[in-house]
């Protein structure tokens, strides 16, 4: 896995926020389109792309997009 | 008098009783005399709820109830019933969007599926005696309320609510009852086990609940009464207990 297609798909869990404005450092939950169902679906979209179990903590302690990132990582490997 | 909830000389049948509400339903059956009937897929904790049940005749059944041979063998070992409850589920949160064909049918399986191919295959072994009371366990989601991410596990609960309405009216002349109980949100291992949800999230979840979230007791405190004598008269209904989540 990479980083950039990890951010791809992670934008693409938004409807309103253009993809092209995430990058690895954005505070993903400082946008309005942010929200409870959001949260849902990048774990969803988490456990389908890379057979990965995110928890909502992971969510709720994760800032970036990074953050995530490297959880997931962090999950793979282990 | 006589306790109208007593279930004494009843034998009644709980599946998922390895965990959660099932496994209290077991205890709580027993401790009112029943001789309980317990089957789940695992069987160290199926031996630790039997341990629980005290004295009495009661017995395990180490069952997958999504493979239809083993449906089969539980059906031919279990004694004449005069009480079922059909506890044994699953969650899987996702947003309807990430929902396909297989985790459809995975939920489906354990939650609808299952507990009524048993029913079926009960009925058919005439398994179950004249004043037998059936209880699923339902939810307050896919009856009463939708919950965002939870829209599997909601038609699973929808589909058992609409089926026992029919199979309750087409059970009357054999005095057999079909009710359910629909629960709001109960602590449970499969509450923890929810990892899509933050600690933080169920908690100013619970706080949308007047009476706070419920206890395992709960829910076998009110299946108690649908498989006594005392709800001889109550048939097809959804029994609500949701610490009044559902009234606002």
């Amino acid at each position: 896995m990479n980083i950039e297609t990890f951010v791809q798909a992670f934008a693409e869990q938004f409807d309103e926020v253009p993809a092209v404005s995430f990058t690895p450092k954005t505070l993903f939950k400082e946008n309005d389109e942010w929200s409870s169902m959001t949260a849902l679906s990048v774990i969803a979209m988490v456990d389908e792309n890379y057979g990965v179990r995110l928890t909502g903590d992971d969510v709720r302690k994760s800032s970036t997009v990074e953050d995530i990132y490297n959880i997931v990582l962090s999950k793979t490997n282990a | 008098m006589i306790n109208p909830f007593s279930l004494a000389n009843k034998n009644i049948l709980v599946t998922g009783a390895s965990s959660g509400i099932g496994k209290q339903i077991a205890i709580s059956t027993a401790a009112m005399g029943a001789s309980v009937h317990i089957t789940a897929r695992d069987t160290n904790r199926l031996d630790n709820t039997l341990k629980q049940l005290g004295d009495g005749h009661h017995r395990h059944y180490l069952a997958d109830l999504t493979i239809g041979e083993e449906l089969d063998a539980l059906t031919d070992s279990l004694p004449n019933l005069d009480g079922l409850v059909l506890s044994a589920g699953i969650v899987k949160t996702l947003p309807f969007k990430f929902v396909n064909h297989t985790e459809l049918d995975t939920i489906m399986q354990t939650n609808f599926f299952s507990p009524i191919v048993l029913l079926n295959k009960l009925l058919r072994k005439k398994k179950l005696n004249k004043n037998c009371s059936v209880v699923f366990i339902s939810s307050i989601g896919g009856n009463f309320i939708g919950a965002k991410g939870n829209s599997m596990y909601s038609a699973s609960k929808g589909a058992i609510n609409a089926m026992q309405k029919v199979i309750a009216l087409e059970l009357a002349p054999q005095k057999i009852r079909v009710n359910n109980v629909s629960p709001g949100m109960v602590r449970t291992a499969m509450l923890e086990n929810t990892t899509a949800f933050s600690q933080e999230q169920i908690e100013n979840d619970e706080k949308n609940y007047p009476l706070g979230y419920g206890e395992v007791t709960d829910v076998a405190n009110a299946v108690i009464y649908l498989l006594a004598d005392a709800s001889k008269w109550v048939t097809g209904t959804s029994l609500l207990i949701d610490g009044g989540f559902t009234i606002q």
